[in-house]
């Protein structure tokens, strides 16, 4: 039987490459994972989601660190009388099939007790005897299935940090007393002058005053900190009348009912904060999966081989490691700090850390700097410095880092909030001095009165509503912000800095294209067969774009980590792989190149070359029209040309630039103006700091991206532009709903000036502009929304 | 008529009770994770269905 794609992971194969159980997998890879599987009573993990797997990937020794006990022990949550309990994050959960796997893992280990999914987390909690399993064959075992935790460097330093949960708390004592509030007070706004009711008037009083107590001790704390931080800087911001109406409303209300004077306005007061904290929570949408602090922590490992002086290897935890150590890095693994190449065969990939798009090949004496990743054998290295003093490391020191962009930015809202606490005031001392004059016992009634119904409710919710909205829905269209802050501050954004590497071009899908003397059929038949049970990223790309081929089993098979395969069919041999591998040392190093030969003789290469993403010079037409672009890449001056020849209009380009000097970079364009930098690596992690708003651009939004406020889904790239246009809407929906809720305000104004303001009035009113604000906000962003699919 | 004192302090008692429950049920993190359950309660049929052939089975294996 054949099939187009791998039944466990999805992928394409044209005709099924490995055949088992009449089923085709993709490699072999794939089929051990299905074979577990099977031979578990698994097999229902195929039928809940087809194709969810992952090809497992190359696990030897890549978790001998957790051997050591300093390193495993930090890294459980629980660890008594031989049980043991561990959270793993593991990046490719996706779908139900995932949960329904890895809530299963008793079934795979005897010795694994339960095990419980958190997928908004993207984690699972193993708990497990520490007699039958140990921690590192718990994480083997979850790479074999194709589910590999990723353990980083920042488990390691985790705080057991706590859920903040009190706004939850405080949305519930604000909802449970609104609603007791609301019962108690019903009556009384009929004002029907029924003996048994007028009879219980002061004990109903009494006992709402006794439920508004906890919302004005405890619910709404924050808003009187705000507006008290906020008057001691000399700041009138937004909480300043919210807090101000609050206590006018409470010590009003509980004056009417000790005088005998009224109801008082407990159910206004419960329901203001209870809307307001309403509109908190909405504006609290987090992405529990996603982390936008991150640093290099959680992109280097925790642990790392030291070789001994009598030749044995240790793991050791990253932090121990001092100037003079001699280091082992193999393949796929993080230089983890500065160093000096003593032996083996490095290329390193560097491009997370400088944007250089290519891997460069060292010599034994070269200096490593940490950050970059080794492809090939394995290394030897000496350390030169600790961690903390590595090059790349260092950039953490910079200030850019230490600051807080959201609270240095001062929002519409607090813009507003200063003029309308001016203006109620005002209002509120005319009012009153006119009634001294007019008639004195109304004065105190009408000043309070003023107070209560000018507090911005609506105002306050206009802007958690609207962006809590459009956060949302950028969320639903790849793009992931840190919080409501940043699309205001994506309004005022006029320029924007690309980084090259990674963000312009796709790190995944090259394009090949071959150089040399032309290949016969039977070298290619040969070459596709060879390639086929080849596992190395290069070999399954040329893989792909080769012509079909007819399956036949090769005489001979050999892979060298590092270095490439051969095989062999028949008399002719085919090899594959690195230049020096194949017999060509004058080969172009500069390069990521796949070098062939037939028979020993060298024929040529396949080059890889980044891709542009697909529609760049459309999005940047269109954003060109309203900011202005510009290029900054840690690359070489190689791709200027190609560059230049894509653009319809001149972008200014600045090549070689090291991570700290695109900092500067930024901090020079912010001057004047206002910066959205867009990267993908740590290269970059200094400008999106520095700059207005940075986001990082991602392949897959669950694996490492660097420190930024905002996440963007490689594949909504395009979608870039649409993005800020409807940030730029946003803020015009909110200064409309300012407009709305002043409406209402003069309404209730009118009320409180002429001193016929009944508390029935203030509970219809309050709730209703809340309302309508709700709603107006919500119906306009999504219909703008609308446009942002159509248009793109 | 006073058995108006005492109905309403049973209701403000009985919100109180919920009020409490609400309280209990943040606390204990059933707010934490709002997703996997309503997946993880689909499974539940046949997870019992497979277990107790997949015991056998493994019982047979390993022996």
């Amino acid at each position: 039987m054949s099939s187009s794609t791998c039944y466990h992971c999805g992928d394409p194969c044209e005709h099924a490459a490995v055949l088992f159980d009449e089923k085709g997998f993709c490699c072999n890879g794939c089929k051990t994972v299905y074979e577990i599987f099977q031979s578990h009573g698994l097999q229902e993990y195929y039928d809940l989601q087809t194709a969810a797997g992952a090809t497992p990937g190359e696990v030897a020794n890549k978790y001998d660190f957790l051997d050591n006990p300093e390193i495993s022990d930090k890294l459980l949550d629980f660890n008594e009388e031989g049980i043991q309990v561990v959270q793993f994050h593991i990046p490719h959960m996706h779908c139900s099939s995932c949960i329904w796997v890895l809530e299963n893992l008793n079934r795979l280990h005897r010795s694994i007790k339960t095990s419980q999914v958190d997928f908004p987390k993207r984690k699972v909690r193993v708990t497990f005897e520490s007699e039958g399993l140990h921690l590192k064959e718990l994480a083997i075992l979850l790479s074999k299935i194709g589910y590999e935790p990723s353990i980083a460097l920042e488990d390691y330093s985790k705080k057991k940090n706590k859920v903040d949960r009190t706004l939850i708390y405080k949305l519930g004592v604000a909802g449970f007393s609104f609603g007791n509030v609301m019962l108690l007070s019903f009556p009384e706004y009929f004002e029907v002058q029924e003996y048994w009711l007028d009879q219980y008037k002061p004990f109903f009083r009494w006992l709402m005053f006794a439920f508004s107590l906890p919302v004005v001790c405890y619910a709404s704390q924050d808003y009187f900190k705000a507006a008290f931080k906020g008057l001691r800087s000399r700041l009138l911001n937004i909480d300043v009348p919210i807090a101000l109406g609050i206590l006018t409303l409470f010590l009003r209300s509980t004056a009417d009912i000790v005088f005998d004077l009224g109801s008082g306005f407990f159910d206004s007061l419960t329901g203001l904060v209870f809307f307001l904290l309403v509109g908190r929570f909405f504006q609290q949408k987090t992405y529990a999966h996603l982390s936008f602090e991150r640093d290099y922590k959680s992109y280097f490992p925790i642990g790392v081989t030291r070789l001994l002086e009598n030749g044995a290897e240790e793991s050791v935890e990253i932090y121990k490691i001092r100037r003079g150590d001699r280091l082992l890095v193999r393949n796929q693994e993080i230089i983890p700090v500065d160093s000096i190449l003593i032996a083996g065969n490095a290329h390193i990939d560097y491009s997370f850390v400088t944007g250089e798009s290519e891997s460069v090949p060292k010599l034994s004496g070269d200096k490593l700097f940490a950050g970059g990743k080794q492809l090939g054998g394995l290394l030897e290295l000496e350390a030169l410095k600790s961690v903390s003093q590595s090059y790349l490391t260092q950039l953490w020191s910079n200030s850019a880092f230490s600051k807080n962009k959201a609270s240095e930015f001062q929002t519409l809202t607090d813009a507003v909030g200063k003029r309308f606490t001016v203006t109620v005031l005002t209002i509120a001392f005319v009012a009153t001095s006119f009634w001294l004059w007019y008639d004195p016992s109304k004065a105190l009634n009408v000043f309070t009165a003023v107070l209560i119904i000018a507090c911005p409710c609506a105002i306050a919710l206009a802007a958690p509503f609207t962006l809590g909205n459009l956060l949302r829905i950028f969320g639903r269209n790849g793009f992931y912000l840190k919080d409501t802050n940043t699309i205001e501050r994506m309004a005022k954004v006029d320029t924007v800095v690309f980084d090259k590497t990674g963000t312009l071009t796709s790190n995944s899908g090259n394009t090949i294209v071959y150089e040399g003397m032309e290949l016969s059929d039977d070298e290619i038949s040969l070459l596709k067969n060879t390639l086929r049970a080849s596992n190395h990223p290069l070999s399954r790309e040329l893989y792909g774009i080769l012509e079909e081929q007819e399956i036949m089993t090769l005489d001979d098979f050999k892979e060298k980590t590092g270095k490439g395969v051969e095989g062999t069919f028949g008399k002719h041999s085919i090899k594959v792989g690195s230049a020096n591998f194949v017999g060509n040392h004058d080969g172009q190093l500069q390069e990521t190149a796949v070098h062939i030969s037939s028979d020993e003789n060298y024929r040529g290469r396949f080059v890889f070359k980044s891709k542009y993403r697909d529609g760049l010079v459309s999005l940047f037409k269109q954003l060109a029209k309203s900011f202005s672009l510009i290029i900054l890449t840690g690359d070489n001056e190689g791709e200027r040309s190609t560059l230049e020849k894509m653009f319809p209009f001149p972008i200014p380009m600045f090549f070689n630039q090291k991570p700290e000097d695109k900092l500067e970079f930024v901090e020079t364009v912010q001057k004047h103006s206002r910066v959205l930098m867009i990267g993908d690596g740590l290269n970059d992690a200094g400008a999106l700091a520095q700059s207005n708003v940075g986001v990082a651009v991602s392949e897959d939004v669950n694996v490492f991206s660097p420190a930024c406020d905002a996440i963007l889904d490689a594949k909504k790239f395009t979608f870039l532009s649409g993005f800020l246009k409807l940030s730029q809407q946003a803020i015009h929906i909110i200064k409309l709903s300012f407009l709305l809720s002043l409406c209402y305000n003069l309404v209730g104004l009118y009320f409180a000036v002429t001193g016929q303001l009944m508390p029935v009035i203030a509970a219809i009113l309050m709730p209703l502009s809340s309302i309508s604000i709700v709603v107006f906000t919500t119906v306009s962003t999504n219909f703008l929304s609308k446009k942002l699919k159509s248009n793109t | 008529m006073s058995v108006i004192y005492v109905l309403l302090s049973i209701s403000v008692c009985v919100a109180i009770v919920f009020f409490a429950a609400f309280i209990f049920t943040v606390r204990s993190g059933q707010y934490d994770d709002s997703y996997t359950p309503s997946v993880r309660m689909l499974f539940e049929d046949e997870l019992v269905k497979t277990t107790t052939k997949k015991n056998n089975q493994n019982k047979s294996q390993t022996e």
